[in-house]
């Protein structure tokens, strides 16, 4: 179908010296990662899916399950060790693991989004708001001052920070406030596809309530296609339509999300499900 | 004679759980079709599968057994127990529609945006969209000025008819609708009861649960009756 936006196949990425046992002594059955033999971590292996335009991908799991790293993997922050995922855009296709270091970084910067949990890996503190925003902008071929910091305005009010605070360190903004000009920065080149990294995880309940209207709001007005990675099932249930469901690197689940949550298959899903409040 | 829109052969649906090693049938050998512009109305006591086979036609069940055939607007058979995720999502955004017994949704969004939400995933300007879902919830007698407030505080019954217009705004080709009468008061019924009168003579097709059995009478052009499938505990066997 030509509607689809990522490809990804066998990504798979194992930090250690790797033995022939790596595979198969980990995993869910054994209850681990980590291998036995030769103490590698199978961070993530065999990871398959396709994610369509305008789709919002959940990805579930507890910490060490591999959702985090496969994200990473797909936005150039890990190098995998096995796989590959094709990039659609524009009627070309994209190995994205064959590019060079250059068009990584291009592809990065103009044709992907990220936001971060922790706001210190996806915003400069050095730096105002505005500053962090005009940054992106600058890659993605806008040279002109004024148009950028309209831009980069537009962006902040589209987000809910008011204009006032666009000079403002965000060192100096609250949680929610910092996860917002994240956001903000993330959208600045328009990317279609955007990667969101346990982005209400520790803030207060109303303000995780307003980052995922804002991120619905978003996805409507866009057709951004997402990819969220959460331990949490309610943000899997208000923003994915399809969900993947990991653990210990492994995707042991996947399903349409009110199937995933109303019928789950696996064994762990079962348990998982159970376990919400 | 009119094709089916729905055909549902030998459906089955066994839940495994894995915790407590037994499965649960929750529906077996059930077999009907739908047609458009008619009711099918399912009966038959709580426990018979009733839910189970809406569920599994809108696939929040992974069907166990069988075969969903539906006949799309393009003309081609797709068997929805079968049809990749992405398949069902386009058709639950375009073709078939789900009035559930409980309205979910968010607790900070008004009754006129819960009831839009189809249209707004659908592409339709929001003003345009709002418009729609005004009228619908005029036509369920839901009052006006509850419109611009979230339905959390709502009762029973204008929540159902919250949930009611919702399901119905996108105009599915096939509705599937479990107990969309289940809270309402005798007037507030024969409204729906009008309503869904009228969705037939549109041509939309629907396969139904009510709690009446007044109501099947007066609105079922086939009726189903299940009964619950024998229950079975089998514990794995142990292997020495």
């Amino acid at each position: 179908m030509s509607n689809k936006i990522l490809s990804v196949r066998g990504l798979s990425r194992i930090h250690g010296e790797q033995c022939p046992l790596c595979i198969s002594s980990t995993g869910p059955e054994h209850d681990t990662n980590i291998c036995p033999h030769c103490g590698s971590v199978v961070a993530a292996h065999d990871v398959n899916f396709d994610l369509y335009r305008g789709e919002i991908l959940g990805i579930i799991g507890e910490s060490g399950s591999g959702k985090s790293s496969t994200v990473k993997m797909l936005y150039f922050d890990e190098e995998p060790t096995a796989g590959s995922a094709t990039f659609y855009d524009g009627g070309v296709q994209h190995d994205m693991f064959a590019l060079n270091a250059a068009q990584q970084r291009s592809m990065r910067n103009k044709r992907f989004g990220m936001v971060y949990q922790n706001p210190h890996l996806g915003l400069n503190f050095q730096i105002s708001a505005g500053g962090n925003i005009a940054e992106r902008l600058l890659m993605s071929d806008l040279r002109h001052y004024e148009e950028i910091r309209t831009r980069a305005g537009d962006l902040l009010a589209r987000t809910e920070v008011s204009r006032a605070r666009m000079d403002k360190n965000p060192k100096t903004f609250s949680g929610g406030m910092q996860q917002r000009v994240q956001i903000a920065k993330a959208l600045a080149t328009q990317p279609p596809l955007l990667f969101l990294d346990e982005v209400t995880t520790g803030l207060d309940l109303s303000v995780q309530a307003a980052i995922l209207d804002l991120i619905l709001e978003i996805q409507h007005e866009l057709g951004t296609a997402m990819i969220v990675v959460t331990h949490d099932l309610g943000v899997i249930r208000l923003l994915a339509g399809r969900t993947l469901v990991m653990k210990h690197g492994r995707v042991i689940g996947s399903g349409l999300t009110d199937q995933i949550l109303e019928d789950p298959q696996h064994a762990y899903t079962q348990r998982l499900v159970a376990s919400a409040l | 004679m009119n094709t089916a829109l729905l055909d549902i052969q030998n459906y089955g649906k066994t839940f495994r759980l894995h915790e407590r090693d037994i499965s649960i049938p929750s529906a077996s050998h059930v077999n009907l079709s739908v047609y458009p512009g008619k009711l099918t109305a399912l009966i038959g006591p709580t426990g018979a599968g009733k839910s189970s086979v809406l569920k599994g036609v809108y696939r929040t069940y992974l069907p166990s057994a069988g075969s969903i055939l539906f006949r799309t607007a393009a003309g081609e058979i797709v068997d929805l127990a079968q049809a990749d995720e992405h398949r069902i999502l386009e058709l639950r955004k375009t073709e078939i529609g789900f009035v559930t017994q409980f309205l979910h949704c968010l607790p900070r969004k008004s009754a006129l945006d819960v009831v839009a939400e189809p249209l707004f995933a659908r592409g339709v300007p929001a003003e345009e969209a709002r418009g729609h879902a005004a009228d619908l919830l005029a036509q369920l007698a839901v009052p006006a000025h509850l419109w611009n407030v979230p339905p959390a505080t709502f009762s029973g019954g204008e929540k159902q008819r919250v949930n009611l217009a919702r399901g119905l705004i996108a105009q599915p080709r096939l509705l599937l609708l479990d107990e969309p009468t289940a809270s309402l008061d005798p007037a507030t019924t024969e409204r729906v009861v009008a309503h869904i009168e009228t969705l037939k003579d549109t041509g939309i097709a629907m396969l139904a649960i009510f709690h009446h059995p007044d109501l099947v009478k007066r609105l079922a052009d086939d009726v189903i009756e299940l009964s619950p499938p024998v229950a079975i505990v089998e514990p794995e066997e142990e292997i020495a």
